[in-house]
C-alpha cells in the first residue's frame, strides 16, 4: 500500500516537471497603471459631441450679379453627434447666419438593420452627386460651383425632410458599390415646391461605384437620378439626372504631405414648364495638389446654365490657394472669374478663414 | 423542395446562414494587431488591417473598400485613444455592422488594459497642438504590451468562438514564449544604449523609449501635428548638439527634409524607426518589427 503511494507521488512529481520543462510560463507582466478617472462625472457620459465652425469670407472686386459683402461671418455651424441607442446615431447640424439659424441637418442614422442595409430619417443634405451632400466647410473652395447654385436650387443646394435607404456590394474586379434610394417631402428651397405637400414628393436614385486602381490612386463613380414638383403647375415636375468622377493620387507613404485629386460633376435639369420645357444643363472640372504638408494649390474650371431658363448660361474660372496652420483652421484664398448670362464679367478675390471648435470631426474624403 | 433551396440560396448569400468551416473573421486597424491576433488565432481566424505599416495611422482615407471589409467582419481590433478618431467612426456606421460598434464583443479597444503613457494631467486645449485627451495612442511599440494585446485577444477571441478556446490559448502561450526570447535577444542588444540620448520627429516612442531605456530629449515637431519652425528647428538643433545626440528617429511616413538638415547641422544620425509590421518588406510580424528597429538604433547609437 506504501509502495502504491510512493509511486504515485513520485509519477505526480515527474509528470509535474515535466509540465513545467515543457510549459515555462512566460514572465508576469506587470499590470498597467491604473487610468485616471474620466473628469466631468457620470452626468456628461451621454452628452453629444459639440462642435462649432466659424466660416468667415471676405470679398474684393465688383460683381453686381453676386453681390456678396465685403466681409462676413458668412455661416457658423454648430454640430451635436451621439449615439442614441444600439440601434443608431443622431446628428444634428445647426447653421447660423446673419438670418437667424436654421437646421442644416438633423437625422436618425439606423446603423443595425439587417442585410447590410443603413437607413436615415430626418432632414438631410441629399446624396445627389459628390458635391451637393457636402457641407460648406469641406469644400475645396470657398463658393459654390455653379452647377450647384444654377441647378440645385442656390448656394444651399438640394435639402430634403425624408428618409433614405442605402446597400453596399462588393462587384466583381474588386469594386465597392452603394446603391442608395431616398424619398423626401417636395419641398426644397429654389428648387421643388408643391400646394399638395403630402401628395407630391420629391425623390432620389444613386449609385456609386469606387475601386482603388493601384494603391496609391482611386477613381469614385456616381450616378444619381432625382425628381419632384416643380410647382408651375399641378402636374409639373423638375427632373435631374447627374455624372460625378473624383481620381484621388495619394502614395501612402507620403499621403500627409503629396497628394492630388481631380473632380468633375455634370447635371442635366429637364423642367417642365407651361411655356416651355426647359433642358438644361451644367458641369464643372476641379484639380487640388497638395504640394507641402499644409499647402494645397487647386484649380476649377465651371459653366452652367440656368433651371429656369435654359439659354442663359453662366461661366467661370478660378485658382484657389489653401493653407492649414493645423487640422482645425485654414485660410482660403481664391482668384475667381465669372462670366454670367447678363453680359456681366466679374474678377474677385475670395478670402475665406475657418476654424472649428469641440469634439474633433472626421476627415473628409 | 425548390423553393426550399432558392431559401436557403438567398440566406446565405445575405450572411444569415453560418458558412461552412467558419472562421473569426478580424480586422484591425492597424497591421501589428493584426499579426498579434494572427500569431494568437493562426488557422482560426482570418485577419486584415485597414492601414498598411508604413502609412501615418492618424490618417487613413474612409474608403469605400476598407468599408466594405469592416462590413464583413466579426471581430475589429482599435488602438483606442482617438488614434483613428479622424476616420473610423464614420466607416463604422458606413459599414453597416451592428456586431463591431463600440460596447459590443466584435469591438475590442486595445489600449484597456496596457500601459499608456502621456496622459495629460492638467487641462487640455488644441493650443498643445493636436493632442490625444487619453493618452499617447503608440503604446503598441513596447514589446511588454504587446503581450498584453496577446492577452486581450485571445480572451475575446475565445469569447467569440468558445469552441476554439484552447486553440487561442494555445496560439497565445506560443506568442509569449517567443516574445520572451525576443526580449532578452533585444535587452541584450540594447543594454549598452541604456539612457542615450534621442530626438525623435513625432511624440510616437514613449512606450518604446522607455522599454528600452532611451531618453527622448525633444521632438523635431514642436507641438503634435504642427509641422517645425526654424525657430524650434534652431532649438532642436542646441538641444542636440548641447547633449551630443547621435540619432533623431523618425518615422517612415514623414517629411525627412527637416531632420536631414538638421542632421547635417548637428552631425546626428536620421534613423527611419517603424513603428509598425509592413513598414518595410523584411518587417513580417511583431517580433520582426522589433528586430529591424533594434538593429538600426544600435547602428545610429554605436556609430555605425
Amino acid at each position: 500500500m506504501q509502495k502504491t503511494w510512493l509511486l504515485g507521488v513520485a509519477l505526480c512529481a515527474c509528470s509535474a516537471g515535466l509540465a513545467l520543462a515543457q510549459d515555462t510560463p512566460p514572465p508576469e507582466t506587470p499590470p498597467p497603471p491604473e487610468a485616471p478617472a474620466a473628469t466631468g462625472g457620470a452626468g456628461t457620459y451621454f452628452n453629444p459631441s459639440i462642435a462649432v465652425i466659424g466660416n468667415f469670407l471676405g470679398v474684393a472686386g465688383n460683381n453686381d450679379t453676386e453681390n456678396l459683402p465685403a466681409a462676413s461671418l458668412r455661416e457658423s455651424e454648430v454640430s451635436f453627434q451621439a449615439v442614441v441607442d444600439p440601434y443608431g446615431r443622431g446628428d444634428f447640424f445647426v447653421s447660423v447666419g446673419k438670418d437667424g439659424a436654421e437646421l442644416e441637418e438633423g437625422f436618425l442614422t439606423f446603423t443595425a438593420l439587417p442585410w447590410g442595409l443603413l437607413a436615415k430619417i430626418g432632414r438631410m443634405r441629399v446624396p445627389f452627386g459628390k458635391i451637393n451632400p457636402l457641407h460648406g466647410h469641406v469644400l475645396p473652395w470657398p463658393d459654390e460651383p455653379l452647377p450647384m447654385v444654377n441647378l440645385l436650387g442656390g448656394e444651399e443646394g438640394w435639402v430634403g425632410d425624408g428618409g433614405s435607404i442605402g446597400k453596399l456590394f462588393a462587384l466583381p474586379a474588386d469594386i465597392a458599390s452603394e446603391a442608395t434610394l431616398a424619398v423626401f417631402n417636395g419641398e426644397s428651397d429654389g428648387l421643388f415646391t408643391t400646394p399638395e405637400t403630402r401628395r407630391e414628393v420629391a425623390y432620389l436614385g444613386r449609385l456609386r461605384f469606387f475601386r482603388d486602381l493601384v494603391e496609391s490612386t482611386n477613381l469614385d463613380l456616381g450616378f444619381s437620378y432625382g425628381g419632384g414638383p416643380n410647382g408651375l403647375t399641378d402636374t409639373s415636375d423638375t427632373t435631374l439626372h447627374g455624372v460625378d468622377a473624383t481620381l484621388r493620387w495619394k502614395p501612402l507613404r507620403t499621403a500627409t504631405f503629396r497628394s492630388a485629386m481631380v473632380r468633375a460633376e455634370a447635371i442635366w435639369s429637364r423642367r417642365d414648364d407651361p411655356l416651355a420645357t426647359q433642358d438644361a444643363n451644367g458641369w464643372f472640372v476641379s484639380a487640388e495638389y497638395q504640394f507641402l504638408k499644409r499647402w494645397f494649390a487647386g484649380a476649377r474650371y465651371e459653366r452652367s446654365d440656368h433651371a429656369d431658363d435654359a439659354s442663359l448660361q453662366d461661366r467661370g474660372i478660378a485658382a484657389v490657394l489653401t493653407f492649414w496652420p493645423s487640422e482645425f483652421s485654414q485660410l482660403r484664398t481664391e482668384a475667381r472669374r465669372r462670366s454670367y448670362a447678363n453680359g456681366e464679367t466679374a474678377d474677385e478675390i475670395l478670402f475665406q478663414v475657418q476654424f472649428a471648435i469641440g469634439a474633433h470631426g472626421a476627415h473628409p474624403f | 423542395m425548390k423553393k426550399l433551396c432558392i431559401a436557403l440560396a438567398l440566406l446565405t448569400l445575405s450572411g444569415i446562414v453560418p458558412r461552412a468551416e467558419a472562421k473569426v473573421r478580424v480586422i484591425s486597424t492597424l497591421q501589428d494587431f493584426a499579426s498579434i491576433a494572427q500569431a494568437v488565432g493562426g488557422d482560426k481566424i482570418e485577419v486584415d488591417s485597414l492601414a498598411k505599416g508604413y502609412q501615418d495611422p492618424h490618417f487613413v482615407d474612409a474608403k469605400p473598400s476598407l468599408i466594405l471589409k469592416l462590413s464583413k467582419a466579426d471581430l475589429l481590433l482599435v488602438a483606442g485613444l482617438e488614434l483613428e478618431i479622424g476616420y473610423l467612426p464614420p466607416m463604422l456606421d458606413q459599414s453597416r455592422n451592428a456586431k463591431i460598434h463600440p460596447g459590443n464583443p466584435g469591438y475590442l479597444d486595445l489600449s484597456q488594459g496596457c500601459e499608456v503613457l502621456g496622459r495629460p494631467t492638467g487641462t487640455v486645449t488644441r493650443a498643445m497642438g493636436d493632442v490625444h485627451p487619453f493618452g499617447n495612442p503608440h503604446y503598441w511599440t513596447d514589446p511588454e504590451n504587446g503581450r498584453r494585446i496577446a492577452r486581450a485577444i485571445a480572451a475575446r477571441l475565445a469569447q467569440l468562438d468558445a469552441a476554439n478556446a484552447a486553440a487561442y490559448q494555445s496560439g497565445l502561450a506560443s506568442f509569449e514564449a517567443k516574445l520572451t526570447d525576443k526580449e532578452k535577444q533585444w535587452a541584450s542588444k540594447m543594454t549598452p544604449y541604456a539612457g542615450a540620448k534621442v530626438v525623435t520627429f513625432h511624440d510616437s516612442w514613449p512606450n518604446f523609449a522607455k522599454a528600452f531605456k532611451l531618453e527622448v530629449m525633444g521632438h523635431i515637431e514642436p507641438k503634435p501635428g504642427i509641422p517645425p519652425s526654424p525657430t524650434h528647428t534652431l532649438e532642436i538643433i542646441n538641444v542636440i548638439q548641447q547633449n551630443k545626440i547621435k540619432a533623431i528617429l523618425v518615422e517612415p511616413y514623414f517629411d525627412q527634409k527637416a531632420p536631414k538638415f538638421i542632421a547635417e547641422k548637428t552631425g546626428a544620425h536620421v534613423v527611419v524607426l517603424y513603428p509598425s509590421v509592413g513598414g518595410t518588406p523584411q518587417i513580417t510580424d511583431y517580433l520582426t518589427l522589433f528586430d529591424a528597429d533594434t538593429d538600426a538604433l544600435v547602428g545610429a547609437l554605436g556609430g555605425n
